[in-house]
């Protein structure tokens, strides 16, 4: 009891670990049930069945490449506008700048629901055809705060004598930009971009009004909450889970060597 | 430009005089050219939809006949009326999550940030890592978690906590999913890593040795946590509450996955209005209502807690 007292911090900290942790083991677990009828709520017996056929549900595949395909160009597109924002904001005086800034913030402050029915009367007003590059928009359009707000954080934290060395070294300006900048901005356009990719990929309201009749993964998976739920989406959810947590600590394990590299 | 003197000796004084005069202006204009691309993608698909949106909330007509703008601004009323209920659950249900997960977050952010030590690489692995299975995946698999005949509402049964619950309104008839309980539940869940990290980067600011010179002040350890570290934090605290107030007023997967049509938020009808009633005008009016509430919630809450050059 004692012990409690002292760390209560830690012990509830846990506990709330536990708590965010929870649902992923369950779907794990759940991953390797074999259910009775259409939802896999109810653990019945152990099965190998949705892990040896992942794919085997219509569409459930389809919709992943789709959202794997919507992810990669608005990560690509969202990181290159919002990178080019990021250093206008932070290395430029200009009017306009407290303009600018308000609207880049005014995307995350806003509930997701208003901007994708707004979106949606733009579309509608227009007469666009629902579908792949409307999603496309929508997401480059959502991820673009996002990005701008990472890229921005490491610019300005950026010792700009870094760059006075290389010019007065005799770099040109696109010398001085891939060889010195670049590098060092990196790992704020990097996170920049991991951001975006997750909120793309994992995007359900704003994709769910600008879609029309594509499918992507996490409307698959909210159709099949009310049809019934395959086990194939917790086998992805486990499968998701595993990669992600691997590469973050391969990542780690990668940045450590190089920090002892640098530092015997 | 007539006045400029030229160079007395110039062995190429026209081009000179041209360069010099270009450059600096071609510089002034980097950092538009930075911004013009990115900007114009949110004006025309952020800024220009809400345009699009206030328009299309004072129209009248109908989906066969089409809508005209009529500036029947009867619609925004009409709206209130009806859906209030929503409104208010929106605000409490997100309100509510937001404190839960301020009070369950700020431990965790707090354990990250002064006491795991070597471990602390690997806890916010685990903060961020649930992140990676989709959402709605996560947000089912809590169905089965508060399963009817699950273990948690066993728990709770036997503790008598639902007794107390349902007395409160909160759950209903021994059960908690298809309850207010459920959608906080899921809404505290699923917002938790917005809170958490932003405590975590302004708790980690904080250097430690304030904690020790409080100490050393005779301050107990309850009395550093209010004068310091609390204070300290609260750059954090401030934008970890809008992370999650803000986008949990507006969700509807929590309310649908894991509630009843007596829990419906506000989201929930914008999203049938639009995509299946199909009444365009009272599901912009709505939308336009919970963006004007939230912002007036927002701004009211960074002028109180007196953190205005936050944003």
């Amino acid at each position: 009891m004692r012990w409690i007292r002292r760390n209560v911090v830690v012990v509830a900290g846990l506990l709330t670990l536990a708590y965010m942790i929870l649902p992923n083991l369950v779907v794990m677990v759940f991953s390797f049930n074999k259910p009775k009828g259409r939802f896999n709520y109810e653990w019945q017996t152990f099965s190998l069945d949705a892990w040896k056929d992942p794919c085997g549900v219509a569409d459930l595949c389809g919709s992943l490449t789709l959202s794997f395909q919507i992810a990669v160009w608005a990560t690509i597109g969202a990181t290159v506008l919002g990178t080019m924002i990021a250093f206008a904001l932070v290395r430029y005086r200009f009017r306009a700048r407290g303009a600018i800034n308000s609207l880049i913030f005014l995307p995350m402050a806003m509930p997701e629901v208003v901007m994708a029915a707004s979106l949606l009367t733009l579309f509608l007003n227009m007469g666009a055809e629902l579908g792949f590059w409307t999603v496309l928009i929508a997401h480059i359009m959502f991820c673009l705060s996002f990005v701008v707000t990472a890229v921005k954080a490491r610019v300005m934290s950026m010792d700009p004598k870094l760059e006075e060395a290389a010019r007065d070294l005799y770099a040109g300006p696109v010398q001085t930009f891939v060889r010195v900048t670049l590098p060092i901005a990196a790992p704020g356009i990097a996170a920049g971009a991991l951001l975006a990719f997750a909120l793309s990929f994992d995007d359900f309201i704003i994709t769910n009004f600008n879609a029309g009749s594509s499918v992507t993964f996490p409307m698959f998976v909210w159709g099949s909450a009310q049809r019934g739920t395959p086990v194939q989406i917790n086998v992805i959810g486990t499968a998701m889970f595993v990669v992600a947590v691997l590469m973050v600590i391969g990542g780690q394990l990668v940045s450590d060597r190089r920090k002892k590299a640098a530092t015997p | 430009m007539t006045a400029t003197a030229a160079p007395p000796a110039p062995p190429t004084p026209p081009v000179t005089d041209a360069a010099v005069r270009k450059t600096p202006r071609r510089k002034r204009l980097v950092p538009y050219w930075l911004l013009l691309p990115g900007i114009l993608w949110l004006l025309v698909f952020f800024a220009l939809p809400m345009v699009y949106q206030a328009s299309t909330s004072v129209q009248t007509g109908s989906l066969e006949e089409g809508f005209k703008v009529t500036w029947h601004f009867q619609t925004y009323w009409d709206a209130l009326q009806e859906y209030y209920p929503h409104f208010v659950r929106s605000l409490l249900y997100a309100g509510t999550a937001t404190v839960l997960c301020l009070l369950l977050g700020y431990p965790l952010a707090y354990l990250i940030a002064f006491k795991a030590g070597r471990w602390r690489n690997l806890l916010l692995v685990l903060v961020i890592a649930p992140f990676f299975t989709s959402f709605l995946i996560r947000t089912l698999a809590w169905k089965t978690i508060l399963a009817d005949d699950g273990a948690v509402v066993g728990a709770l049964d036997t503790l008598r906590v639902l007794d107390v619950t349902s007395w409160l309104g909160w759950t209903a008839d021994d059960r908690v999913l298809a309850t207010p309980m459920a959608v906080v539940c899921g809404l505290t869940y699923n917002f938790l890593p917005f809170m958490i990290l932003p405590l975590y980067t302004s708790l980690e600011r904080i250097d430690g040795r304030l904690h020790e010179a409080a100490g050393d002040l005779y301050a107990k350890p309850a009395t550093t946590f209010r004068k310091v570290t609390v204070p300290l934090s609260m750059p954090g605290i401030v934008s970890g509450t809008l992370l999650t107030f803000i986008p949990a007023s507006g969700d509807y997967v929590n309310a649908e996955l894991l509630g009843s049509t007596d829990t419906k938020m506000v989201g929930s009808v914008i999203q049938s209005q639009f995509l299946r009633v199909l009444d365009y005008p009272t599901a912009a009016a709505l939308s336009f209502i919970l963006m004007a509430v939230v912002l007036v919630v927002v701004t009211v809450y960074i002028r109180r807690s007196g953190t205005e050059d936050l944003v």
